[in-house]
């Protein structure tokens, strides 16, 4: 008895530890080959080639950058902070590795007779898992900026961490009022309602369009990139960096881009779901182990989408001015959502009568 | 202790704390996978250290002081009102997921709480706290 229960457990850490390295090394991966897409489609959206002399199509430039970086000098300028110099940009990386542990990947498959959910933890405060792991991301840019010992670097660090905190406030209401359809804070459980149902997006808007402005600014993303503003400020917070410290920075910004891209598809455009299709059905006929390939390409598909947005509106749309910036925020984007969120509760609560 | 053990392990679909360790789990393999490639590219590239290359960058010009020096008191106000904002938005967490239940008296009662809400907002607009053009 003793050494089954053991064996049970050792399972699902094994499961739980290949779905991990699995989920990491993806999302490490798409945050590599977002670099190269952003520079291709800036470059198409320009009337260039962009990359492609290494490899084909330039397909292997980002492993050349990454190279790159790896072997490039470190540097660590005369600042009185070494430690914490180091720590900001492991702080973003990390937190940037977290925020796929709560994310479901599709439905359950069966791996030789054993039932195994694509998704690490199913805990049931999904979003709120998430929120408080992104604004923990704060604290890499704001330490980073600190330890730097550098004037551009400080105020960058203090612009950017006021920005993103700014938009954390109507980001947290927008879901409010997603949570009052749901009714949990499962993401499971959200994605599930969805499925072979119409999506969240068909009720909430506005909501959506919130959300995703504030996901803009939270990845510090054009039009709200004041944290990297280079005519004003050098190269933003993480101008001191070099080496992979500075390559930690910016691939925690990619992943934090591609994870967002994946709260969106999973919050309002169903996750997994595939569109159009009866999943039930269809699994039904292929299997759930097939089901729940052609889910996650379904999900990483829509993804896609979300990324491409982010990149042609950052080539479309002009760098917003700091006062600009807030004001959206704070005097335009939370009475909004309030206003979104008392008006959900009301129509729910009336069509419940 | 072996039923304890007996009723986590068959707990895994229920909502339960045990979903927390692959949490933990993952956030294991994220700190060992930082340190090691923290590691890995201090000991690669090459390290040839002046003082010149060591001194903050400021555009060229020759670095005055350090950043040790106050800064403007918006950004410190911009982050007490986030603080005191996203405390009555977590309040409402609670509310959302019991709302149906609730029904309209729970609405009522959000309503009052909304308006606290905008009372403070409005002082503080009021007040000029969130002007950023001087």
């Amino acid at each position: 008895m003793h050494s089954s229960l053991l064996v049970v457990d050792w399972f699902f850490l094994l499961e739980k530890l290949i779905m991990i390295i699995a989920i990491v090394s993806v999302s490490l991966v798409i945050a590599m080959y977002e670099t190269y897409f952003e520079r291709k489609i800036a470059a198409y959206l320009q009337d260039r080639r962009g990359p492609n002399r290494a490899g084909p199509f330039g397909l292997l430039q980002p492993l050349a950058d990454g190279l790159k970086l790896f072997m490039k000098e470190e540097i660590i300028p005369n600042t009185p902070n070494k430690f914490l110099f180091i720590l900001g940009p492991c702080l973003a990386m990390l937190t940037a590795m977290m925020t796929s542990a709560v994310i479901p990947w599709g439905g359950t498959i069966d791996v030789f007779g054993r039932p195994v959910s694509l998704q690490i933890a199913d805990i049931n405060i999904g979003i709120l898992f998430i929120f408080g792991v992104v604004s923990m991301g704060v604290y890499g840019i704001m330490i980073g900026g600190w330890a730097s010992n550098n004037k551009f670097s400080l105020l960058a660090a203090l612009r950017g961490a006021s920005q993103v905190i700014s938009y954390e406030l109507p980001m947290g209401l927008s879901l409010i009022a997603l949570l009052f359809i749901t009714g949990s804070l499962k993401m499971s459980a959200i994605v599930g309602g969805q499925l072979d149902q119409l999506y969240n997006i068909t009720y909430q808007p506005l909501g959506f369009l919130i959300f995703f402005i504030c996901a803009l600014a939270e990845c510090n993303r054009t039009p709200f990139d004041l944290p990297e503003a280079e005519n004003e400020l050098n190269f933003g917070y993480h101008q001191e960096y070099s080496s992979m410290k500075l390559g930690f920075y910016l691939f925690a910004e990619y992943i934090n881009m591609f994870i967002s891209s994946v709260v969106m598809a999973t919050l309002f455009f169903g996750g997994y779901d595939i569109p159009f299709v009866n999943d039930a059905a269809l699994g039904q006929s292929i299997g759930a182990n097939w089901l729940a390939v052609l889910e996650a390409i379904s999900l990483i598909g829509k993804v896609a989408i979300f990324i491409f947005t982010f990149m042609w509106i950052r080539w479309t749309i002009p760098r917003f001015r700091y006062d600009q910036l807030m004001n959206l925020g704070w005097k335009g984007l939370i009475p909004l959502s309030l206003i979104n969120m008392l008006i959900t509760a009301a129509v729910v609560l009336w069509l419940k009568k | 202790m072996i039923q304890y053990l007996l009723q986590v392990t068959n707990t895994h679909s229920a909502d339960s704390s045990f979903w927390y360790l692959p949490v933990g789990v993952q956030f294991i393999f994220a700190i060992v996978f930082v340190a090691a490639m923290m590691g890995l590219t201090h000991f690669l590239g090459p390290k040839r250290k002046t003082s010149d290359k060591l001194e903050t960058f400021a555009s060229g010009i020759k670095t005055h002081g350090d950043a040790r020096q106050p800064m403007a008191i918006k950004y410190f106000l911009v982050a007490i009102l986030f603080v005191l904002f996203d405390v009555e938005v977590i309040f409402f967490y609670p509310y959302a997921v019991n709302f149906k239940s609730l029904g309209w008296d729970g609405f009522m009662a959000v309503l009052m709480f909304v308006a606290f809400f905008l009372a403070g907002f409005i002082y503080i607009i009021k007040k000029g706290a969130l002007n950023w053009e001087d």
